[in-house]
């Protein structure tokens, strides 16, 4: 029974127009309850910020950076995307617990090693994170919050990740096929 | 009235406890649709695997799709929901350098967390770098600052670029989505790849 979906009863994914009209769903409820999208990067900038504060303060509180998530003694941890955020990783978890998916695993293609595999994201995390910082938010943020509400910013970001991607696809193939 | 928490005097308790239950249903729909396996995101970008298109879009159909019915039917004001900010050259950047970071890393911040939750060691790696690429930019911040704070457009809509309404721009949205998931469907079958498929 490991791969026994319990949700969708035969198939191991939920199809995938209906689980993209559930999260549409969720996101809309996100805009009627809280009057802001869903979001993952900021919650991690939070961690970053308030690791920096912990080492070093100083630096921090003068930092054009940091100096605005920390001002006037706030813990950017008390936010709402962080626990946003530890949503995720409950409801990630559930959902793969009743679709008989919880495995320690390293997926890559048998082209690289998982040696590679692991090198390749830590390198796509570091440009991942350090983009969203500078396009003011992720795929969830950005792209996705930003287009429900019709932003200029929101399509912009859209087709500059996913664009890029594409462009860049060709390169990485090896790594993927 | 919607949105609910801003009209109304919530406690900051009970807003976190929403919080908490939203990234529920987030994360639970991001994995029941797969996106919890970096293989089956990379799909997108070779043909055998579109459901990052489907997903996202009908996602993003659905919430703007609601907004504009809510608005019409009064029941939310649109003038307190948060419109992302436009500054030209730090989107476009920013998402050409997310863009690279998806294909060479397998995935974004928030399906990488999903897929963290499940076990993906890769996805914890990624996630590490993340955090890394985030410190990276707060170190680095004063040499970007200038770029990151030109042309402030404020938070204008796609709709009052074009200069027409939204509902009639959410239907021409619709109509591209039908079209591309037309085209997603029909990549599938000719880039289909059954060795990767049967394994994510």
């Amino acid at each position: 029974m490991s791969h026994h979906n319990y949700i969708t009863g035969t198939t191991k994914y939920m199809n995938p127009y209906v689980a993209g009209i559930l999260l549409g769903t969720v996101l809309l409820l996100s805009f009627y309850l809280t009057g802001r999208g869903l979001g993952a990067s900021g919650a991690m900038k939070s961690v970053v910020v308030s690791a920096v504060d912990v080492v070093a303060q100083d630096h921090a509180g003068t930092s054009g950076f940091y100096s605005k998530y920390i001002a006037d003694g706030k813990n950017p941890l008390n936010s709402w995307l962080v626990f946003q955020v530890l949503g995720v990783l409950v409801g990630g978890f559930l959902s793969g617990a009743l679709a008989g998916r919880l495995t320690w695993k390293t997926e890559h293609s048998p082209n690289i090693t998982s040696r590679k595999r692991i090198m390749l994201a830590i390198a796509g995390g570091v440009l991942f994170g350090f983009g969203s910082q500078f396009g003011r938010g992720c795929t969830s943020g950005a792209a996705l919050s930003g287009m429900a509400t019709l932003s200029l910013a929101g399509f912009v970001t859209m087709m500059a990740i996913f664009g890029t991607a594409f462009l860049f696809a060709y390169f990485f193939r090896k790594n993927w096929i | 009235m919607g949105p609910i928490i801003p009209i109304n005097d919530i406690s900051t308790e009970l807003n976190y406890l929403i919080a908490f239950l939203i990234g529920i249903g987030f994360g639970f729909a991001l994995e029941q649709a797969g996106f919890s396996s970096s293989r089956k995101l990379a799909g997108m970008f070779y043909g055998y695997d579109t459901v990052v298109l489907k997903v996202f879009f009908t996602a993003a159909i659905t919430a703007m799709l609601g907004l504009v019915f809510l608005n019409h039917f009064r029941m939310i004001d649109l003038s307190i929901v948060y419109v992302n900010e436009y500054y030209i050259e730090s989107a476009i950047i920013g998402g050409v350098i997310m863009g690279v970071g998806f294909i060479v890393g397998g995935f974004c911040p928030g399906t990488g967390i999903c897929a963290a939750a499940i076990g993906k060691l890769d996805a914890m790696a990624f996630l590490g770098g993340s955090l890394l690429g985030i410190l990276l930019f707060g170190e680095t911040y004063s040499l970007w600052e200038g770029i990151y704070m030109k042309s402030y457009l404020g938070g204008i809509k796609l709709s009052e670029v074009i200069g027409i309404s939204d509902g009639l721009l959410v239907l021409a949205i619709i109509g591209a989505a039908v079209l591309m998931f037309w085209v997603g469907e029909w990549a599938e079958k000719r880039f289909q790849r059954p060795d990767i498929t049967k394994d994510i």
